[in-house]
């Protein structure tokens, strides 16, 4: 499906078309495109390249050594949602997110679901995330996904599909902040006619979450030590890691910087061994501690799964998550929502067919022309098929690994993503968009800052909008009605 | 703080430093090279840059010409040679970008742009024209990042560390400077006093920008021990030894009042302030130019270790 049968959230369906159809939410940003000539709008492009380059926001594309170090595109025409469709977002994340870590503590505990029958037992427990470390744990506040990135996509005024679920260690918050920053340098004078809700507030939540789950409110002291731990400035994503820790005022750590005594946690400082409560970890399951993962990780801290299973330090998020955020476990999202919450899923689920099915892989490989298949534990938009885009002999390959591993692979339609106005080369145009809103939980409850990080595929045309594959960004705007 | 980041910041400011005093260190050398032989031109002014460097050795090593081509893009743009300036500033920013919580945007936004302007420059010289601008870019982006950490930094163990590191560099670095003059640079059977060495000594005080201060403090054309005197014993200068002894000690002060800690840094550090402090110009002379500056350089890099083991680094 192509451009022009998607919907389009300033012009509706139809597109271009009908130009006389815009919406509410978008009459002034079209006033606004419209004042702005080619001439002006060039230069403000040129002007955000020049913001982002100096303040160093880049990011690594792994096996890319001419691009070490590489700007993500950043698109000047903002995304906007009327207030009235963001607070109904707003309550089917809130529903979504409390289902993952309510689904979470029961695998790990009583596993209620999978005597239920709701979910089958196997594909929970020998889950490639299923931490098997973690059974039988309970984290502080029962919270286990307390920074969760909820990947969202339109298809039409009303139709919000819940794509992915990132449970882990989702990325993407800092432009969402950045990208802020830029358009209020950018505009200002948009930003007079245009009342947006602030995102600034992000940072603050963020911090009162990671505080919430301390084990020293246990211990009845001071305020808690929290840390952001980094796999090191080779990471991809180690831009954001510093622009965090920056932002919450917390330090920056290394593995090397912490250790492990007597099931304690302290970072080396100046002044000597200081106490660490509650770890924001950026590093994944399998490098946090060599002594029960990876042995061959440099990057994380022997004992540190000793120290945490003592109840010394909380990690954000709960090692064993993954198992959360699986693909195929996705699709299993709205029965589990209707069992912990018993409701009815807010947030639409995108219809998925389960290769490890003999009869949905029959399907899948029967129409594959038609489908997007994924990888269960993949992300970044590697080891994706888009069945319409692809060529036969692409097509013939993929068959090949779905006939051979087809409990590694989920399909779905391949959905018309929503389009926004973007500034191109060639003046504005339609490009396909999603939205990952960053959802807080702490003992405090969960938070939501208005907005999140529109993603925006920059060829035209294409629906791959991750950064790893060429995709931008857009400020993301939530306006009263 | 944690050590690590102490680390980080303490070597960027030994780095930043060091770019600086290798681009200052270029330009005199350029003038004297420049010089007609009656006039003491002479012809290893380039060889006594890499002795000022301590990168004699390497340079021979790699069997280039002792040109002002050859051995300027050694000292600037190598990646090879670990002090070239865009080795310092690669390091340099690099520490700093692991350590971005602990600058201010302004400081961060200052050595990020220093180092992408410095890599358009590429890995070797396209030519002598480019090395004037080199320099000068090197020389105003060292200069925007004191100005941006000086205008912006919390006064805190952060700023401290870094500037404790440049004055030790900078400690290091003009000792090293006096010292190659008094040892390499007169040859054989040429008297001191000479217009060689008349020179040679003002290059000297061009290297560190303190011709003009030389005048104003002595009042009398330049004389060995004189230069000596201003670069070693003379608090008003800001790159003698003395008054990089003043820097250092205030700084390990400073960031004591926060540690609440003092160690073998300090009792090194106010020995040789000390030593400095009760110097004397003609004892030095008498002693041996060369003995003092060996020992100044040894004991200087002692204190660099020192820091490190008390602030666990």
């Amino acid at each position: 499906m192509a451009a022009a049968t998607a919907f389009d959230e300033m012009y509706g369906l139809g597109a271009a078309s009908a130009e006389g159809d815009v919406s509410l939410a978008y009459r002034s940003i079209q006033a606004w495109l419209q004042d702005s000539p080619p001439e002006l709008m060039a230069a403000r492009r040129r002007q955000a390249e020049l913001f982002f380059r100096r303040i160093g926001i880049t990011f690594a594309v792994y096996g890319d050594p001419d691009a070490a170090e590489r700007l993500i595109p950043f698109d000047i025409v903002p995304r906007i949602l009327a207030r009235s469709e963001w607070d109904r977002l707003e309550l089917g994340l809130k529903q979504r997110v409390n289902a993952l870590n309510a689904f979470l503590a029961d695998v790990y505990g009583a596993q209620e679901i999978l005597r239920a029958g709701v979910v089958p037992s196997e594909l929970v427990l020998q889950n490639p995330g299923y931490c098997v470390h973690m059974a039988g744990r309970k984290p502080p506040g029962g919270i286990w996904t307390h920074i969760a990135g909820i990947d969202l996509v339109r298809t039409g005024p009303d139709d919000f599909y819940v794509l992915e679920d990132n449970a882990r260690t989702p990325s993407g918050v800092s432009y969402m902040l950045e990208n802020r920053e830029v358009m209020l340098k950018l505009v200002p004078e948009l930003f007079d006619r245009v009342k947006v809700a602030p995102v600034e507030t992000y940072p603050e939540k963020l911090l009162e979450a990671l505080a919430s789950v301390s084990p020293r409110q246990a211990r009845g002291s001071a305020a808690p030590v929290c840390v952001l731990l980094t796999p090191g400035r080779h990471n991809s994503a180690f831009y954001e890691h510093s622009f965090l820790a920056d932002k919450l005022g917390i330090e920056l750590v290394e593995g090397s910087d912490l250790f492990v005594r007597d099931d304690v946690v302290y970072m080396r400082t100046t002044e000597g061994p200081e106490r660490v409560d509650v770890i924001y970890r950026r590093l994944d399951d399998d490098f946090i501690d060599p002594l029960v993962f990876n042995p061959a990780s440099m990057l994380g801290v022997p004992g540190l799964m000793a120290a945490y299973h003592a109840g010394n330090v909380t990690l954000a998020n709960a090692v064993g998550t993954g198992v959360a955020d699986d693909k195929a476990i996705y699709s299993y999202m709205p029965d589990i929502v209707r069992f912990y919450m018993g409701e009815e899923p807010i947030l639409k689920n995108v219809p998925t067919w389960r290769c490890r099915e003999p009869e949905a892989l029959g399907y899948v490989l029967d129409h594959l022309a038609e489908l997007v298949v994924k990888e269960v534990d993949g992300s970044g938009g590697y080891g994706m098929l888009i069945g319409p885009h692809a060529p036969q002999a692409t097509l013939a390959a993929f068959a090949a690994k779905l006939k051979a591993m087809p409990e590694k692979f989920i399909a779905q339609p391949t959905l018309a993503l929503s389009t926004c106005p973007t500034a191109t080369d060639a003046g504005i145009a339609a490009r396909h968009v999603d939205l990952r809103p960053f959802v807080l939980t702490g003992s405090n409850g969960v938070q939501i800052v208005p907005g999140g990080l529109t993603r925006v595929a920059m060829t035209p045309g294409s629906l791959v909008v991750n950064s790893s594959q060429g995709g931008g960004t857009k400020d993301t705007w939530v306006v009263d009605d | 703080m944690l050590s690590r980041t102490a680390a980080n910041l303490y070597w960027m400011g030994r780095y930043l430093e060091r770019a600086d005093f290798t681009a200052r260190l270029i330009e005199a050398t350029q003038r004297l090279a420049a010089l007609p032989s009656s006039y003491g031109g002479a012809g290893n002014a380039w060889e006594s840059a890499l002795a000022a460097t301590w990168m004699t050795q390497a340079y021979a090593a790699r069997g280039l010409p002792l040109d002002e081509l050859s051995v300027s893009t050694f000292l600037t743009l190598d990646t090879d040679n670990p002090s070239s300036i865009r080795s310092c500033l690669d390091t340099a920013r690099a520490n700093a970008r692991s350590v971005r919580t602990a600058l201010t945007e302004e400081g961060w936004e200052a050595i990020n742009t220093a180092w992408l302007e410095v890599s358009r420059f590429g890995h070797a010289l396209d030519g002598r024209e480019a090395l004037g601008p080199l320099l000068e870019l090197v020389k105003h982006a060292i200069s925007a990042f004191e100005g941006a950490a000086q205008r912006t930094m919390l006064r805190g163990d952060a700023f401290w560390f870094i500037n404790l590191g440049a004055a030790i560099e900078r400690a290091d670095n003009s000792a090293r400077l006096l010292d190659v003059k008094y040892h390499l640079l007169l040859p054989r059977g040429e008297s001191v006093g000479g217009s060689l060495d008349y020179f040679q000594w003002t290059t000297i005080l061009r290297t560190v920008s303190a011709m003009t201060a030389y005048r104003w403090v002595y009042r009398e054309s330049v004389k060995p021990w004189l230069v000596a005197d201003l670069l070693i014993l003379n608090r008003q200068i800001p790159r003698s030894l003395a008054s990089c002894y003043d820097e250092i000690l205030r700084h390990l002060d400073l960031l004591a009042s926060v540690t609440g800690k003092r160690g073998p840094a300090h009792r090194l550090a106010s020995a040789g302030h000390a030593r400095l402090a009760q110097g004397n110009i003609d004892a030095i002379f008498s002693g041996g130019l060369h003995q003092f500056l060996t020992k100044f350089i040894s004991d200087n890099n002692r204190l660099g270790e020192a820091v490190a083991e008390q602030y666990l680094f």
